[in-house]
C-alpha cells in the first residue's frame, strides 16, 4: 500500500501536484494540497511518482504503509 | 548512597507541589534523588520498572507515556541530553513556572534520574526570554547543586524566544541545535529527537517532578491517586471569572466543576475552557465530567495542558473563541500554509459570527475551513485551534443560531476574561 505524504513545511502551493494527480490531491482555498491519507490505487502510483519528482519544493513523498497503525 | 527502597518515605499523600525549598530543605523533606553511584544496569532496570508501573504519561499536553519516551531515547544511544521544557507557552498555564520557582530541585532531580537511565551527560533547562524571575530561581538551584552528587550530569540553563510554539518539543530541540525555533515535520514520532548526532529526551517540568517523586515513593503512591487507566495527580491552572486564580494539584478523574470551585467562580459558570487555548469548551451538562483523558475525549475535549478557565454568564463564548484563534494565528511559526492562512481566516469567521455579521455562506465556509485546516500542519498548533472552535460552535450553539439570525451578541464587546501576553506583557503568577 502506497500513500502520498505532503511535507507542509516544504510546500509552497505551486499546485503542480493537484494538476497531475487530481484523483488523489485537491487544493484548499489558498492553493495548498489536501490528501486524505488513503492508499493510492495501483494505476495511480506511476503518475504519483512523477508528481513527487516534479514538485519544485520536493514536498511530496510516497510512503509504504507499514503494518502497524 | 542509600538505595531507593531505604529512603522511601511514608507517603500517604503523594504531592509534587511542595513548599518552596532550597537544596537543604528539599533534601530534608524528600531525601536525595535515588541516583546510581555509578553506571549500573540493575539500577536502570529498577528505575525503568518503577516508571513503567506508574503509568506516568507526559504532562505537557500530548500525554505520551514517559517510559516509552525513555526507551526511544535510550535506543538513540547514550551521551545525549535531557531537555527540561520550562517554556510553558500556553498563556493560561502557570504550573511549570510555579514548579520551577518553588521546587526547582525536584524538577532537576527528575531530569538527572532520566539522564542516568538513558546515559545522557547533559541536562539543559529551557526558560523563555523575559521570564527572568523563573530563570533566576533555576540558576540559583543549579549553583547549589553544581559539583555535588545531586548533579552528575552537567546542568545548564538556556533562554529560547518566548513564543507559543517555541516549546513544541521538536522546535525546542531545533533551537538548541541550530538557533531556529521551528517545529519539524515528523511523520514518524517514534524517531528519537536529536541535538547534533546525539539523542535528546524532552519533558516538561511537571512530568519531571513526577519522575523525581515516583523514583522516591515507588509507583504505588502515584497510582493511589486518580483512575486505574489515568493514574496520579496533575497540576491545573484555574483562571477566568474566579475569585482566586492559581495552580492546584488534583487527582486525575476529579470532576471539572470540583476543580473550578477550588478557585471560587464569581457566578454560575456558563462554560469551562479545558486544556488551554488549544483545548475545548465544555458546557454545563458536562461539568461533572472527570478530568481524565478518556472522559474528556468523550465530550469533545482533551486534558491537554492542565488548564481550566471559567467563563461567566456575562461573557460571549464565541467572541472569546475568536480572540483565542486570533492569538493562536499570530503565534504560528509561519511554516505551513494551512496554519498561516487558515487560522486568521477562521478567527475572522468567528468574529463575524459573534457580531451577528453572518452571510449565508459563513457557516458552510467556516465548517469547510475547520475540516481542511485540521491535521495539515507540521505540528499540532492548528489542530488545537480547530478543536477549540468546533467545541465553541457546539457549546454555544444557541448563541450561534441567534447570531446567524442577525442578532449580535450582547456581550461581544465586554472585555475578555482571558489572558493574552501581548495585552499583559510578561507578568508573574
Amino acid at each position: 500500500m502506497i500513500r502520498v505524504v505532503i511535507d507542509p513545511v516544504a510546500c509552497d502551493a505551486y499546485g503542480f501536484c493537484a494538476e497531475l494527480l487530481p484523483e488523489a490531491i485537491t487544493l484548499d482555498e489558498w492553493g495548498y494540497p489536501i490528501v486524505d491519507g488513503s492508499p493510492l490505487p495501483a494505476e495511480l502510483v506511476e503518475v504519483a511518482r512523477r508528481a513527487a519528482r516534479d514538485c519544485p519544493r520536493r514536498a511530496i513523498t510516497l510512503r509504504e504503509r507499514k503494518a502497524r497503525g | 548512597m542509600v538505595s531507593a527502597s531505604e529512603t522511601l518515605p511514608e507517603t500517604k499523600r503523594y504531592r509534587i507541589l511542595g513548599t518552596p525549598s532550597d537544596l537543604a530543605g528539599h533534601v530534608a523533606a524528600l531525601g536525595p534523588a535515588p541516583l546510581p553511584t555509578r553506571s549500573s544496569r540493575t539500577w536502570r532496570e529498577s528505575f525503568v520498572s518503577r516508571l513503567e508501573a506508574s503509568g506516568l504519561p507526559g504532562r505537557g499536553g500530548a500525554g505520551f507515556p514517559a517510559a516509552i519516551k525513555l526507551a526511544v531515547a535510550h535506543g538513540a544511544g547514550g551521551r545525549g541530553t535531557v531537555v527540561v521544557n520550562g517554556m510553558e507557552g500556553e498563556p493560561a498555564s502557570d504550573k511549570d513556572k510555579l514548579l520551577l520557582l518553588r521546587t526547582p530541585h525536584l524538577v532537576l532531580d527528575g531530569a538527572q534520574l532520566l539522564a542516568a537511565a538513558c546515559g545522557a551527560r547533559r541536562v539543559t533547562v529551557c526558560v523563555p526570554e523575559g521570564r527572568d524571575h523563573v530563570a533566576a530561581a533555576v540558576a540559583n538551584a543549579m549553583s547549589e547543586r553544581a559539583g555535588t552528587t545531586h548533579a552528575p550530569a552537567n546542568e545548564t540553563l538556556v533562554r529560547p524566544p518566548d513564543r507559543f510554539v517555541a516549546g513544541e518539543e521538536s522546535a525546542l530541540v531545533r533551537w538548541i541545535d541550530s538557533g531556529a525555533s521551528l517545529p519539524a515535520f515528523r511523520p514518524d514520532k517514534g524517531m528519537p529527537l536529536r541535538i547534533g548526532r546525539q539523542g535528546a529526551l524532552v519533558h516538561n517540568a511537571e512530568t519531571l517532578a513526577h519522575v523525581a517523586m515516583i523514583a522516591r515513593t515507588g509507583p504505588e503512591a502515584f497510582r493511589a491517586h486518580g483512575l486505574v487507566e489515568d493514574p496520579g495527580t496533575c497540576l491545573v491552572t484555574i483562571s477566568g471569572a474566579v475569585e482566586n486564580h492559581g495552580v492546584v494539584e488534583v487527582d486525575r478523574g476529579t470532576p471539572l466543576m470540583a476543580i473550578a470551585q477550588r478557585a471560587t467562580p464569581h457566578l454560575a459558570p456558563k462554560a469551562l475552557l479545558v486544556g488551554g487555548y488549544g483545548g475545548a469548551w465544555v458546557g454545563p451538562e458536562d461539568f461533572e465530567t472527570p478530568y481524565a483523558s478518556l472522559s474528556l475525549r468523550a465530550v469533545g475535549s482533551s486534558a491537554g495542558v492542565g488548564v481550566v478557565i471559567v467563563l461567566g454568564p456575562d461573557s460571549c463564548g464565541l467572541m472569546e473563541s475568536a480572540r483565542i484563534v486570533h492569538y493562536l494565528a499570530g503565534q504560528s511559526a509561519g511554516q505551513c500554509g494551512p496554519c498561516v492562512y487558515g487560522l486568521p481566516a477562521i478567527a475572522d469567521d468567528m468574529a463575524r459570527l459573534a457580531r451577528g455579521r453572518v452571510d449565508v455562506a459563513l457557516m458552510a465556509r467556516l465548517d469547510r475551513r475547520l475540516h481542511e485546516v485540521n491535521g495539515r500542519g507540521a505540528c499540532r498548533h492548528p489542530d488545537g485551534a480547530v478543536q477549540l472552535v468546533r467545541s465553541a460552535l457546539k457549546v454555544f450553539a444557541a448563541d450561534v443560531r441567534e447570531h446567524a439570525a442577525g442578532a449580535p451578541c450582547a456581550h461581544a464587546d465586554r472585555p475578555t476574561v482571558l489572558r493574552f501576553p501581548s495585552l499583559l506583557g510578561t507578568g508573574g503568577s
